[in-house]
């Protein structure tokens, strides 16, 4: 593994959690273009905990997708990923992922790691019967298949679906939101651990949106999961998620306990984020778009990756890349001056709603 | 200029018919995308239509300016009614041509409404040749770097040089909008312009819309499933919201009053269903029956709502609500905003105790 900068906190503990599910420890994604080389996921250090909901949040482009599939190890050709991935079953050895054969792998993404990925409404055998599709993944995995299509059943009553309706008809015969809520159902089929959903709901509107994520809430605890959201909506995932990571440019800038990130962001671009966010409570406050826009894979800046579009910036973080600083327990920010943040990027709602 | 609001829908209907398979030999369905809306579009003016995906928010738009022919009401644009003026019917004021320059449209899309093969000069000069053939080259060119300008593209040479995938979703959907803004229209219908922008962008996007309102008095049909987006813009507008189900339009009214005190059960689950950054408060249970919309070609009888409004009674499958005046200029359709209204003495609707969709009976279709 050629590092070309080392970019990891001595004090490793930073971003450990204290059970983790899933370990993920300097990942790194690289494209060969005809521009050059592009570094899409950079180094990333993030550990998922046993039975929380994390939410990994940041804008079109910023690598979300990319952290999602290198912790199944899917990560499409030619796309190369590196580093150290580990899975912590609760009954067994911990898994080396990126060390797993073809088919250990193909076991450990639907029965451990599920995933829904974006775009997902693809993801049917659109010439078979829903129950068909069901049926396929069952056997595929030497499943019982009358036990599996009880529990399928069961999952599907769970997300408010008619089972026998859903497995007798084609998947274009439902609407968007019931065939993304049948694909919920198929993922969990198999009885994994966690769940990894990319933008799962984000060509719905938001009625059925926010009404998914209660649902998931629900299963999350049913059948004692771990979830992981990804989106580019941070308000829908706040609702939901125990923690959330924040990611620019490749890389993850923050993480740390909802409440602690709603109230007190401390890197300046998730401060930023969270002024550009309409918020119905506070439709007249004026919104602040950020300014610039978001780098070029293969041309990212030097130094601290925001700094083009960061009112704080100075020449430090012209030359250096900011390292993870403890903000408080649990709460890691990558900015060398994330103590000023609060003073020069205001949340634009101010006073009452200060307890947001 | 006459009294007449800029564009006026008055009972508008459209229902498309919709083909079943090969082998169906029956009735072709019917699908009815809006049914008896009324609003009015003054000049400068800000609606915003809200609403789940089918409920027609977008016909609705297409039809107020003139791309969508109703089945049954009317559209007029200036007092002129638009299809008459498209069929050349009785005495024509404002031909079809004015009508068409004058109500824009800027789509959810923002890549597939560029052509991708020719650069950003060359797309936007198109309109410019077809409205003011007049114009010499040199002034063409002109008009078009300042408004790349005027929308933040700067420098304006630069993007105007560029192909549409060598910009950002942001800046090709501000590409689009300069296309229709060229056409110097009177309302422009932005369907999802913003949806398929990063947060930071659509506030851009809006602030843009807003300082083009202010300056040459354009107005906008602003179509959205985002209540805190129709709320920014229309509030900022000084416009309304109307609120769409089932091709209804049962709520409509200024936007800070449709916000802070929505009337029609409908528009409270809208509001549920918009997510805010408060922490302390866990959303619970959707406030609605069903999370399914209901078939739109096999609407629920009675109010369309019933079959998942958490306020239902008896007298709600039987009657559908007229529309009501709740406060200036603020409409509702429900039967709640009348005191006397004999809803108030008929039963609570009883779902099927395993609640949600969860009905077990689909065996009669
Ligand atoms: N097959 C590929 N070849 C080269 N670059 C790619 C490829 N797929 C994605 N990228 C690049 O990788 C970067 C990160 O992409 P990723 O899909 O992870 O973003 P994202 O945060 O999920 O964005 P979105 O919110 O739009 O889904 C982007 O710059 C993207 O252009
Ligand atoms: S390190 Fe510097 S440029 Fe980066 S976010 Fe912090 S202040 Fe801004
Ligand atoms: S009329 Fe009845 S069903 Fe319709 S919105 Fe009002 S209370 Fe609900
Ligand atoms: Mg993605």
């Amino acid at each position: 593994m050629s590092t070309q900068k080392p970019r990891h906190t001595e004090d490793g503990a930073l971003y450990r959690t204290s059970d983790p599910i899933i370990e993920v420890r300097d990942a790194e994604v690289v494209f060969g273009m005809d521009r050059g080389v592009s570094r899409v996921l950079d180094g990333v250090d993030l550990d998922v905990q046993r039975n929380e909901i994390l939410g990994i949040v940041g804008e079109s482009g910023s690598g979300k997708s990319m952290l999602a599939s290198a912790m199944l190890d899917a990560v499409v050709d030619p796309g190369r990923l590196s580093g150290r991935i580990t899975y912590h079953p609760a009954d067994r050895d911990p898994v080396d992922v990126l060390g797993l054969s073809k088919a250990e792998l193909k076991r450990l993404r639907w029965e451990d790691i599920s995933m829904v990925f974006q775009g997902a409404m693809s993801s049917f055998n659109p010439t078979m019967e829903v129950r068909g599709n069901f049926v396929e993944t069952l056997e595929a995995h030497d499943y019982d298949v009358e036990a599996g299509l009880e529990r399928t059943r069961e999952i599907l009553r769970d997300l408010y679906l008619e089972p026998e309706r859903v497995l007798d008809s084609y998947p274009h015969e439902l609407s968007g939101g019931m065939q993304q809520r049948a694909l919920i159902a198929l993922s969990l089929v198999l009885e994994p651990d966690v769940l990894v959903m990319d933008e799962p709901t984000a060509a719905l509107d938001l009625l059925m949106q926010r009404s998914i994520l209660q649902l998931l809430e629900k299963l999350k605890q049913k059948y004692d999961l771990t979830l992981v959201f990804i989106t580019h909506d941070l308000p829908l995932v706040a609702e939901l998620a125990d923690r959330l990571a924040v990611m620019y440019a490749f890389e993850l800038v923050e993480i740390g306990p909802t409440e602690e990130i709603l109230r007190d962001a401390a890197h300046p671009y998730t401060r930023s984020l969270l002024n550009a966010t309409p918020n119905i409570d506070s439709g007249l406050e004026e919104m602040r778009p950020i300014e610039g826009s978001a780098p070029d894979p293969v041309d990212v800046p030097t130094g601290c990756s925001y700094h083009p579009r960061c009112p704080m910036a100075d020449e430090t973080c012209v030359e250096d890349d900011p390292e993870f600083l403890r903000a408080d327990d649990g709460h890691n920010v990558a900015c060398f001056h994330w103590q000023d943040a609060e003073e020069a990027v205001p949340f634009v709602l101010d006073g009452q709603e200060a307890d947001r | 200029m006459s009294g007449d609001p800029l564009v006026s829908l008055t009972d508008v209907e459209v229902h498309f018919e919709e083909s079943q398979g090969l082998l169906d030999f029956g009735e072709p369905e019917l699908v009815r995308a809006v049914d008896g809306v009324s609003l009015d579009i003054e000049e400068r003016d800000v609606v915003a239509l809200v609403g789940e995906s089918g409920c027609g928010k977008t016909t609705l738009g297409k039809t107020a300016i003139g791309l969508q022919r109703p089945t049954g009401g009317s559209v007029e644009f200036q007092g002129q009614d638009v299809w008459d003026a498209k069929d050349g019917k009785g005495d024509v004021e404002v031909p079809y041509g004015e009508v068409r320059r004058s109500l824009q449209i800027i789509h959810q899309d923002p890549g597939s409404a560029l052509n991708p093969n020719r650069r950003v000069m060359k797309t936007l000069e198109a309109p410019l040749k077809k409205w003011q053939s007049g114009m010499s080259a040199g002034d063409r060119r002109g008009e078009i770097l300042s408004m790349l300008e005027e929308v933040g593209m700067s420098p304006a040479s630069d993007y105007a040089g560029r192909y549409p995938h060598q910009l950002s979703g942001g800046e090709k959907q501000r590409v689009a909008l300069v296309r229709s803004l060229l056409m110097d229209p009177d309302l422009i219908l932005a369907d999802e312009a913003i949806s398929a922008l990063d947060v930071s962008l659509r506030v851009e996007m809006m602030d843009l819309m807003l300082d083009l309102q202010d300056r040459y008095d354009t107005s906008f049909v602003f179509v959205s499933h985002d209540l805190s987006n129709a709320r920014y813009l229309a509030s900022h507008g000084g416009g309304r919201i109307g609120v769409m189900y089932l091709g209804e339009l049962v709520e409509v009214g200024p936007a800070e009053q449709v916000i802070e005190n929505p009337r029609h059960p409908y528009t409270k689950v809208l509001k549920w269903a918009t997510p805010d950054l408060r922490v302390d408060e866990g959303a619970g249970e959707p406030p609605v029956r069903k999370i399914d919309i209901p078939d739109p070609k096999d609407p629920p009888s009675g109010c369309r709502f019933h079959t998942r409004c958490p306020e239902a009674r008896e007298a709600c499958v039987r009657d559908a609500p007229a529309t009501e005046e709740v406060g200036d200029g603020h409409e509702v359709a429900c039967f709640r905003t009348v005191d006397d209204h004999e809803y108030w003495s008929s039963p609570e609707l009883v779902d099927d105790p395993s609640g949600g969709d969860r009905d077990t009976t689909s065996t009669a279709d």
